[in-house]
C-alpha cells in the first residue's frame, strides 16, 4: 500500500493574515501546515495501521506539498505525525498558480512517484484554510483519471476498495470505489494524533525531496501566474468596525438586545 | 456587453431556492439568463423562473445508470454543466456556494478551460468586459477582487450576496432536453438519504437571520431556538456544540459559511475557525457572560450576561413588538 497525502503550507489562522501585491503573504514565522491536512495525514496513517501484519512494513506514506521552500514546515509536521517521506515541489514558475496550476503540479508529483511503483491512494484535506476552495481534491481526481471520494466522515479500506460515508448539506451518502482513488477527509473524520518524542526527534533529520517543474515535465503555460485563468486585481483590508455597543445585563439585557434589533429594523 | 448568456444551475428543480433567485438577479445584470437542471422542474418552479426572466431551462438527459443517486456526484453534475455551457454558448456559469456545487463547477471549469472563482460575494464586469468576482477572505478581514481572463467565467456565489428581484417583465419558460455522456471515473453510490429540510425554519445557508448557540448553552438549545423562532431565523451552532451532540449543523470555516443580514452568537467565544464562517455578516450581535470574549471584537452590539436570561427576555419583547404591528 502506497499513499500520497497532499499537504498545504498556509498562513496560521491565528496570525494576522495579509496580502501584498495581491498575493497572500507567506511569512515563514507565521506559516504552518494547513490544519485540515492533519486530518488527511491521520486518515492515511490509520489506513496503514489497519493493514494486516506483513503489509504494514512495506506500506509507505508520502507527504507532498507544492510550495516555496518555507513549506518545509508543513512537511516537518507531517514527519512528526509519522509519514515516511516528504516531497516538495518548488519553482518560481509555480508562483501565482490557480486551482488548475496547483492541481497540475500535484498530479505530476503523483505520477512521478508512480514511476517508482503504484500509488494506491491520494489523500487530501477537505479545504485549505487560506483559500477555502475545497476544489483541488476533485480536480486532482479528474487529472489522475481516478474516482473522487470527497468530504469523508468515515473511511475504510478493505479488499482493494475504499468506502466512505459523508454528510453533505443535502444528504448522507455511502460511496465506494476500487483503488486507486482520491480521498478527501472532513474535519469530523478523526482526531489528528499528537507526535511523540521519538517521532519529533526523527523528523529533524529526515531529508526532504525537492522537485522542480522541469523534473516533473510541467508545461509552463498551465502553471504559475502565466497559466492562471484568474488574477487577483485588488486586495484591501476591510475597514475596522466601529466600537461595539456593550451592554452589561443587570436584569434588562434582553430588553436592550430586542430594542437594538427593533431600532435597527432587524426584526 | 449585455448580450452575454448567463447559465444558472437549478438543483434541485422541484423548488427554486432563494440562492437561485439571487443568482438570476446577478445574472440579469450581466446578460440574458438561462437555467440548467438534472431533473424535470415542477410547475411552480417554472412559473418562478419565468417571473425571473428565464426563457429556457436546459434539462440534462443522463444515461440510465446515472439517473439515480449517482446523478448527484459532482463529476456527473460537472459534465452536465460543461455540456450546457457548450450548447448555449454561455459566457458565464453561476452556481450557489455549496460543497457539491463548488466541486462540480471547478470540474466544469476544467473541462471548459475556463477560469473559476469560488465563493464570490459579488459579480460584476470590468472596463474590458471581463467578469470580476469579489470575495471576503481571511475570516472576513480582507476584500479581494479577481478577474477571470478566459472567455468563459465560472463562479460559485455565496448566499445573501444580493436581494433577489424578479425581472421587469415575466417570460414564458420552456424546457429543452439535451443528452449528456459522462466519461469520468466515478465511485459507486451505495446509499443516499436526503436530509429533511426543517419546514418551520429557513435553512442555515440561505437565511437572512442566523442565531447560533455554542458551548455556553451547556447543552440546552431551547433558549437559542425560541429566540430564533421569535425572529424567524435559522438556527446554527459552534463546532464544539455539534461535537457534543447538542445540535446538528455548525457555522464556520469547516461548517456552513453564512453571511446573513443579522447573525446572533449566544455562548460562542468567537474562535478564528468560527469567525471565518460568519464574519461577513452585515450585523453581528453576541450574548456572552465573559466580558473578555473574543467575539466582542467583531460585534456591532453585545450583551454581557447569561444567555438563559437574556435570550428569553429578548424573545418576549420581540414577540410583543411583532404582535403590536
Ligand atoms: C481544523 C478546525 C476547524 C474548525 N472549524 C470550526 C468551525 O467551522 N466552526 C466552529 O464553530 N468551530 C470550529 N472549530 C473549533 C473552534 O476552534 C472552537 O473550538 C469552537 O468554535 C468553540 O466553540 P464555542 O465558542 O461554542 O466554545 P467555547 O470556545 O468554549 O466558548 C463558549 C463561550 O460561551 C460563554 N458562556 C459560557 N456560559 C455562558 C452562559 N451561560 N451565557 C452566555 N455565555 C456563556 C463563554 O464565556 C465562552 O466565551 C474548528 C477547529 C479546528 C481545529
Ligand atoms: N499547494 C498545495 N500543496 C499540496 N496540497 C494542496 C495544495 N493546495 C491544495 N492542496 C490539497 O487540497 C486540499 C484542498 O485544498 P483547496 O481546494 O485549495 O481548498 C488541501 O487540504 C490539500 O490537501
Amino acid at each position: 500500500m502506497r499513499i500520497v497525502v497532499a499537504v498545504k503550507y498556509v498562513p496560521d489562522i491565528n496570525a494576522e493574515r495579509k496580502f501584498a501585491d495581491c498575493r497572500v503573504v507567506r511569512d515563514p514565522a507565521e506559516g504552518t501546515l494547513n490544519e485540515l491536512d492533519e486530518n488527511a495525514l491521520e486518515a492515511a496513517l490509520q489506513i496503514v495501521e489497519a493493514l494486516p501484519e506483513g503489509e504494514q512494513e512495506s506500506a509507505e506514506v508520502v507527504a507532498v506539498t507544492v510550495s516555496p521552500p518555507e513549506g518545509d514546515v508543513a512537511l516537518r509536521k507531517a514527519f512528526q505525525m509519522g509519514v515516511h517521506r516528504g516531497v516538495r515541489v518548488s519553482d518560481d514558475a509555480l508562483a501565482g498558480s490557480d486551482y488548475f496550476g496547483t492541481t497540475a503540479a500535484l498530479a505530476a508529483a503523483v505520477r512521478h512517484l508512480e514511476a517508482e511503483g503504484p500509488v494506491d491512494l491520494v489523500v487530501t484535506g477537505m479545504a485549505a484554510l487560506d483559500g477555502l476552495g475545497s476544489v483541488v481534491p476533485a480536480l486532482l481526481a479528474a487529472e489522475l483519471g481516478r474516482p473522487s471520494l470527497t468530504f469523508a466522515k468515515t473511511v475504510a479500506v478493505a479488499g482493494g476498495a475504499l468506502e466512505i460515508t459523508r454528510e453533505t448539506d443535502e444528504a448522507t451518502e455511502t460511496l465506494t470505489a476500487p483503488l486507486p482513488a482520491v480521498l478527501s477527509v472532513a474535519d469530523t473524520a478523526n482526531r489528528p494524533r499528537f507526535p511523540n518524542f521519538k517521532l519529533i526527534m526523527a523528523a529533524r533529520s529526515k531529508a526532504i525531496e525537492e522537485l522542480s517543474s522541469a523534473d516533473l515535465g510541467l508545461d509552463p503555460a498551465v502553471v504559475g501566474a502565466a497559466g492562471a485563468r484568474t488574477e487577483t486585481t485588488a486586495a484591501a483590508p476591510r475597514p475596522e468596525k466601529p466600537e461595539v455597543e456593550l451592554v452589561q445585563d443587570k436584569g434588562e439585557g434582553g430588553k436592550a438586545l430586542a430594542e437594538y434589533l427593533i431600532r435597527n429594523e432587524l426584526v | 456587453m449585455t448580450n452575454r448568456t448567463v447559465l444558472v444551475l437549478l438543483d434541485p428543480a422541484d423548488e427554486v431556492r432563494s440562492s437561485v433567485l439571487e443568482l438570476l438577479t446577478i445574472g440579469r445584470a450581466l446578460g440574458r439568463v438561462e437555467a440548467v437542471t438534472l431533473e424535470a422542474p415542477s410547475v411552480e418552479a417554472l412559473a418562478q423562473l419565468g417571473a425571473h426572466g428565464v426563457e429556457t431551462v436546459h434539462q440534462a438527459e443522463l444515461p440510465a445508470e446515472l439517473r439515480g443517486d449517482a446523478r448527484h456526484l459532482s463529476a456527473v453534475v460537472a459534465e452536465v454543466l460543461a455540456a450546457a455551457v457548450r450548447r448555449t454558448d454561455a459566457d458565464v456559469l453561476l452556481a450557489p456556494s455549496t460543497f457539491a456545487a463548488k466541486e462540480a463547477v471547478a470540474l466544469a471549469g476544467r473541462a471548459l478551460g475556463a477560469g473559476v472563482i469560488i465563493d464570490a460575494a459579488g459579480v460584476a464586469e470590468d472596463d474590458e468586459g471581463r467578469i470580476v468576482g469579489t470575495k471576503r477572505v481571511f475570516a472576513g478581514a480582507w476584500d479581494t477582487s479577481s478577474r477571470v481572463t478566459t472567455d468563459v467565467a465560472v463562479l460559485t456565489v455565496r448566499a445573501n450576496a444580493v436581494v433577489p428581484q424578479p425581472a421587469e417583465a415575466a417570460v414564458a419558460t420552456e424546457v429543452e432536453g439535451f443528452a449528456v455522456e459522462v466519461g469520468a471515473a466515478l465511485p459507486t453510490v451505495t446509499s443516499r438519504t436526503e436530509k429533511e429540510r426543517d419546514a418551520d425554519r429557513p435553512t442555515l445557508e440561505e437565511a437572512a437571520i442566523v442565531v447560533a448557540g455554542g458551548r455556553g448553552t451547556e447543552g440546552d438549545f431551547g433558549p437559542v431556538q425560541d429566540f430564533a423562532d421569535a425572529l424567524g431565523a435559522a438556527v446554527g451552532a459552534s463546532r464544539d456544540a455539534v461535537f457534543e451532540g447538542w445540535f446538528d449543523r455548525y457555522v464556520g470555516q469547516t461548517g456552513v459559511t453564512v453571511a446573513p443580514r443579522l447573525y446572533v452568537g449566544a455562548g460562542i467565544s468567537g474562535a478564528p475557525h468560527h469567525r471565518g464562517g460568519m464574519q461577513a455578516s452585515q450585523v453581528i450581535v453576541a450574548v456572552n457572560n465573559d466580558p473578555e470574549a473574543p467575539i466582542f471584537e467583531i460585534c456591532d452590539f453585545a450583551v454581557v450576561g447569561d444567555l438563559a436570561d437574556v435570550l428569553p427576555q429578548a424573545a418576549e419583547v420581540i414577540r410583543a413588538h411583532k404582535a403590536a404591528r
